[in-house]
């Protein structure tokens, strides 16, 4: 079973622009699914029609085979929603603002209390349930958004750049914590600019640009359409003149520093027993950019010539 | 949702909305106290002893039910404009958007926190109208029915304002401009049987004062209108803005682009 299919779904809003023009997307039960795409693709109008925060133009979504024009409210209680910006009462305390929101899902109170510590304990929030929600950190405030999306426990989780100015400790940890829901079961779907985070999470990807869907498919094979590979190598001792290896294009940075092209049908491990007989010690590597960067940047460039 | 899920929903929005203006109970309950015992004294008191007798009632007794319609009508709208629009402009609107709560119960709860306001600060101005005149009550059954659905037709009001509104100036144009005419206008400090022929008809139009004669008629006895039609008409525009309310809500109109 699909946790969400979108066939030719458009989006005209007044003014006439223009947000989608026919989006297409499957999304498995279960998956752990990247929809990317660059700043004004259409993730977020999409995003908003699945979850009723937009009117749609045309085309179909269904949540779990409900559909939403026909079977709204079930459609809606499947989704929990992370947005990309902060939209809970400022003025509410923690704890109301996620027993609160299992209110509106017809959740009683004492199953409400339950579920809000279990998830602000999981979420390290627990100390701040008496706070008010404007007196938390950028970091805690994205995790208490997380904390109210599963307080119903959806079966599927949006999350529109869950990370967003959040520093490299937390991402962590919440990363952490979204594999671990999602490996107890719930479909997630995550829109990000950071595509580290999406090639470490996600095991299918969309990527929309212009309102349309450019590619659907899964990671692995997206990445195996990257011809090239750029590594950058840090040498022990300084170097006083390139390697020349067969079928390799390599580039001294500076005199500890290499840069090597690899292309699909070869392997590092040459470049490796060569610098090995040369005597020359490799330190650390790493790649020059992100994989799943270079082909987003392709594809999107593409479509915009 | 099933009816128990609907109630829960429902419970939670009323008590948010109830905490709401209890904590800031000097903003949204004390103003209204002090502003009505003032036209007590003044108005009823002071001005009001050198006035003739209106339908057998001393002038203060006369306009203490307009008073405290007037307080229950400013303050129900207040709340509900307040809330919702505030909820429309920090977003968390969007909890109950995308929460599987149908349309019909996100209005019923706004209003039932705007009603809630309402009636407290209507029985705080009643207990305060105590201290300067006896309130008969000739018809208890009537004067609730027409105090609560006041303050339902204003809560809704203020919900179609705040749907509407786009700023905070847009929730105070209709207080300003068109609520306070019309309640000033509606009766509470004079009989409509005071004014010449034309302006007498020109009062039917306002719904106001079928309320202000309808909440007279339950506390003092005497209405310049028929108590029948005066609450026929509350009815009929709490119908109408209900279904109002549901329509915007249903097409989105100023919370769904």
């Amino acid at each position: 079973m699909y946790a969400l299919s979108i066939r030719d779904l458009t989006k005209t809003y007044k003014g006439g622009i223009q947000a989608l023009r026919g989006v297409d997307l499957d999304i498995p039960e279960g998956d752990f699914f990247a929809l990317l795409g660059p700043n004004g693709a259409g993730k977020s109008t999409t995003i908003g029609i699945i979850c009723s925060l937009v009117n749609k133009s045309s085309g179909t979504v269904k949540v779990f085979e409900h559909d939403i024009d026909t079977d709204l409210e079930l459609a809606k209680s499947c989704i929990g929603l992370v947005p990309q910006e902060f939209n809970f009462n400022q003025f509410e305390p923690v704890e109301e603002i996620v027993a609160g929101q299992a209110g509106y899902y017809g959740i009683d109170r004492k199953t409400a209390s339950q579920r809000a510590e279990k998830y602000l304990k999981q979420l390290s929030l627990w100390d701040k349930r008496r706070s008010m929600a404007r007196e938390l950190s950028g970091g805690m405030k994205r995790r208490l958004m997380i904390a109210r999306a599963l307080i119903h426990e959806p079966r599927l989780l949006i999350l529109d750049e869950p990370t967003a100015g959040v520093d490299i400790e937390i991402r962590r940890s919440m990363w952490k914590f979204l594999k671990e829901i999602n490996q107890q079961g719930t479909t997630i779907i995550l829109t990000t600019h950071y595509l580290e985070e999406a090639e470490n999470l996600c095991r299918n990807i969309a990527i929309i640009n212009n309102g349309k869907t450019v590619e659907s498919t899964e990671m692995k094979s997206l990445l195996k359409q990257l011809h090239v590979e750029t590594f950058i190598l840090q040498l022990r001792g300084p170097l006083s003149k390139v390697p020349n290896i067969d079928g390799f294009e390599i580039r001294q940075l500076d005199e500890h520093t290499l840069e090597i092209d690899v292309k699909q049908e070869k392997t590092i491990n040459e470049v490796f027993s060569v610098l090995m007989q040369e005597g020359i010690v490799v330190e650390s590597m790493r790649n020059k950019s992100n994989r799943l960067e270079e082909l987003f940047i392709n594809m999107v460039e593409k479509q915009t010539l | 949702m099933n009816l128990q899920q609907q109630y829960i929903a429902l419970n939670v929005i009323l008590v948010k909305e109830i905490r709401r203006f209890i904590r800031i109970w000097v903003q949204t309950i004390l103003p209204a106290v002090i502003t009505m015992s003032l036209y007590f004294v003044i108005f009823g008191n002071l001005i009001g002893s050198q006035l003739n007798d209106i339908h057998g009632f001393k002038y203060i007794d006369y306009i203490v039910p307009g008073i405290i319609l007037m307080a229950i009508i400013n303050n129900s709208y207040a709340n509900v404009v307040s809330s919702f629009f505030s909820a429309k402009f920090q977003r968390h609107v969007e909890e109950l958007l995308v929460s599987p709560m149908p349309n019909y119960l996100i209005i019923i709860g706004y209003v039932s926190g705007g009603v809630a306001r309402g009636l407290i600060v209507g029985l705080a101005v009643t207990v305060v109208a105590t201290f300067f005149i006896q309130i008969p009550f000739a018809n208890i059954p009537v004067t609730l029915l027409a105090v609560v659905l006041t303050s339902v037709l204003f809560s809704l009001g203020g919900f179609i304002n705040a749907v509407y509104a786009k700023s905070f100036d847009d929730i105070s144009i209709i207080p300003t401009f068109v609520l306070t005419p019309l309640t000033y206008l509606g009766g509470i400090f004079y009989s409509v049987d005071m004014l010449p022929g034309f302006w007498q008809s020109v009062s039917l139009v306002n719904p106001i004062l079928y309320m202000i004669n309808a909440a007279r008629y339950g506390m003092l006895g005497v209405s310049d209108i028929n108590i029948d039609i005066a609450l026929g008409m509350i009815i009929l525009f709490v119908i109408l803005l209900f279904l109002l309310a549901l329509y915007l809500l249903n097409k989105g109109v100023g919370i769904r682009s």
